[in-house]
């Protein structure tokens, strides 16, 4: 699947990889973002 | 599970449409990142939020699975990346992705 | 110099809430689409002795040290606690009518009702722990259920209930205004109360050395609103908590960061002694009603008890430079500043690797980390994970990165200086500053000497920055 062109939904989580970290790494490969939200589950 | 922004993100893909859309998730638990792919695929299956009974057929990626972090420059990986998928059982989270996609 | 500012004394106090769980957050907001739920809900609430007998939560009084947890088969729901007791070595577990009680006690406003019956239950509990004068409860009045029922009938007052039985109200502030409604009104005075609870125990803990009256000023840090319409977060929770405890030579004021607001009061409370503005300072914090039953559904769903039914507080005494006592070694504070960027590495750079260079450690100089201490039994269910563990895994893999710590070695790094979780999610009581009485404990007895604090803010979650926050700092023998 090649992320170029791709419109991508980022949800990421506080412990895990957070969005601004998903959202780096997607838009240097090529992706759009159309949501980005980082999770909290506590 | 609840995906809490179910509501928001039915409303951007209301005005974006799904072409071309896919999610890419962060969690490190594989239950979290099962439960939010099936919900963007499928519809909520807790039938608890705004998705529920609704099948965006959105595919889901998690952010360390090889072919994301394939196309990611390496000095990128190592800032962002590095650290999480070694403290995470990669492997584990990653599992239920694959099918998920493909079901 | 002067030695740096000393943690004297901790209270870690617990009040079992059942039937407040319908007023969390989750729970609320689902009943009020379905009200058919509640039964459900309901019934799998559990007794406040199944409460007490919670191994986790007679981690959280002190009456077991976190790690033995680990011995204990799970699920811990379904073994009572073999050293189980409503008195803990750090503090107490109430019950709800003493919750009731608490709450009437520090309703100032006059918009909370509870019946006879439940107030002088209630008081009965705490008189007989010292918590409260028979005089000043002498002085509350209770309600008839006639009046009761009526404000609850007119929509001005949502029920308190113990059991299935309404022995309580709690009415609004103000016809209009959305931060005077009865449900943050509770909620407010939840949080109240119960950092009035930990603070009257923490005085009765330091009764024989120090007078309420020598307090100087109090810093709450915990997680509600108390506003109005034109101030929705106006604050200072602290100087009322001061008051309910009789702190009459006090004032002070609140520090909020999220879930890291505790451990930032605490760094803050020692930074003012150190800087010789105060000699005594209590750091405080309430329990959150808004996180119980949190992951409800998951608990229900699963037929286990609704774990989250207890609300947690705690107080902290700062005082200054002892050789006695821990100190908060404010030269190894770690922030996470705007400029250190959102990587998940350089969170725990900041938080972890910052302070241990400040003072010229290594990762295995440290005795403990305390991080996030969400009990795993309450979160795993809801696909949440295990939260602490994630915590420590993200330490020992950074140790890992630097060549600190060998990767096979990384299970036992998390096993010797890590912690099972333990804490009710109740949000800043878990991140960090709910094992400083136990690691007070193990300083004086000479088995510790030091342990580093870590506590994560979810200022994202605000929506106004996409930034998360912590602090940290090391405590030492």
């Amino acid at each position: 699947m090649d992320l170029r062109g791709k419109r991508v939904l980022v949800i990421g989580e506080r412990d895990g990889v957070n969005a601004p970290a998903i959202e780096a790494c997607v838009r240097s490969a090529g992706a759009d973002v159309l949501y980005a939200e980082t999770l909290c589950f506590v | 599970m609840d995906l809490e922004g179910q509501g928001r993100i039915r409303q951007v893909v209301e005005q974006a449409g799904t072409d071309g859309v896919i999610a890419v998730l962060g969690a490190n638990s594989p239950t979290a990142v099962e439960m939010t792919a099936l919900t963007l695929k499928s519809g909520d299956p807790s039938y608890a939020g705004s998705l529920a009974g609704i099948a965006l057929g959105i595919p889901s990626y998690h952010i360390l699975e090889p072919e994301i972090t394939g196309q990611v420059d390496g000095a990128l990986y190592d800032r962002e990346l590095a650290l999480s998928a070694l403290a995470m059982d990669v492997t584990e989270v990653i599992a239920p992705m694959k099918a998920i996609r493909e079901s | 110099m002067t030695r740096y500012p000393v943690i004297t004394a901790v209270a870690n106090v617990l009040a079992h809430a059942p039937g407040l769980v319908r007023y969390g957050s989750k729970p609320l907001r689902d009943l009020a689409e379905d009200a058919a739920l509640l039964p459900r809900l309901t019934e799998r609430l559990r007794s406040y002795l199944d409460a007490v007998a919670y191994p986790p939560n007679q981690a959280y009084i002190g009456n077991r040290a976190p790690e033995t947890l680990r011995a204990l088969p799970r699920p811990w729901y379904q073994s009572a606690d073999p050293v189980a007791s409503p008195d803990g070595a750090l503090g107490d577990l109430i019950d709800e009518p003493e919750l009731y009680s608490l709450l009437k006690l520090s309703d100032r406003a006059r918009l909370m009702q509870v019946d006879e019956a439940l107030l002088a239950r209630g008081t009965e509990g705490l008189v007989r722990r010292s918590l409260v004068s028979a005089a000043e409860m002498d002085r509350l009045a209770p309600a008839t259920s006639e009046a009761i029922a009526r404000v609850i009938d007119t929509g001005e007052a949502i029920p308190l209930l113990a059991g299935d039985r309404v022995v309580g109200s709690m009415t609004r502030g103000h016809e209009h205004d959305e931060s005077l409604t009865a449900n943050v009104l509770l909620e407010n005075l939840v949080a109240k109360a119960t950092g009035v609870l930990a603070l009257r125990r923490l005085l009765r803990q330091v009764e024989p050395r120090l007078a309420a009256g020598e307090i100087e000023f109090v810093i709450a840090g915990s997680e509600e609103a108390v506003g109005d319409r034109y101030q929705r977060g106006g604050g200072n929770i602290a100087k009322a908590i001061a008051e309910g405890a009789g702190l009459e030579a006090a004032t002070g004021f609140d520090v909020k960061s999220f879930c890291a607001s505790t451990l930032y009061a605490l760094f803050n409370a020692a930074a003012l002694i150190h800087a010789g503005v105060f000699s005594r300072v209590a750091v405080v914090a309430g329990g959150s009603l808004a996180k119980l039953g949190m992951k409800y559904r998951a608990h229900v769903a699963r037929s286990m008890p609704i774990l989250e039914d207890v609300l947690a507080g705690i107080a902290i005494l700062v005082e200054r430079g002892t050789d006695a006592d821990p100190v908060i070694r404010l030269d190894t504070l770690g922030m996470h500043t705007v400029g250190a960027g959102s990587s998940q590495q350089a969170v725990v750079e900041a938080l972890v690797m910052a302070p241990l260079s400040k003072a010229r450690y290594r990762l295995d100089d440290v005795d403990r980390y305390a991080t996030e201490m969400h009990n795993p039994e309450i979160t795993e269910p809801a696909g949440s994970g295990d939260v602490p563990t994630g915590n420590y895994r993200l330490i020992a893999a950074l140790g890992a990165l630097r060549g600190e710590i060998a990767r096979d070695r990384i299970a036992d790094f998390i096993a010797a200086r890590g912690l099972p979780g333990y804490a009710p999610t109740q949000g800043h009581i878990a991140s960090a500053v709910c094992y400083l009485g136990h690691a007070l404990g193990a300083m004086r007895a000479g088995k510790m000497k030091r342990a580093l604090f870590m506590a994560k803010g979810s200022l994202f979650l605000g929506r106004m920055t996409e930034a998360a926050d912590g602090v940290s700092f090391i405590v030492e023998a």
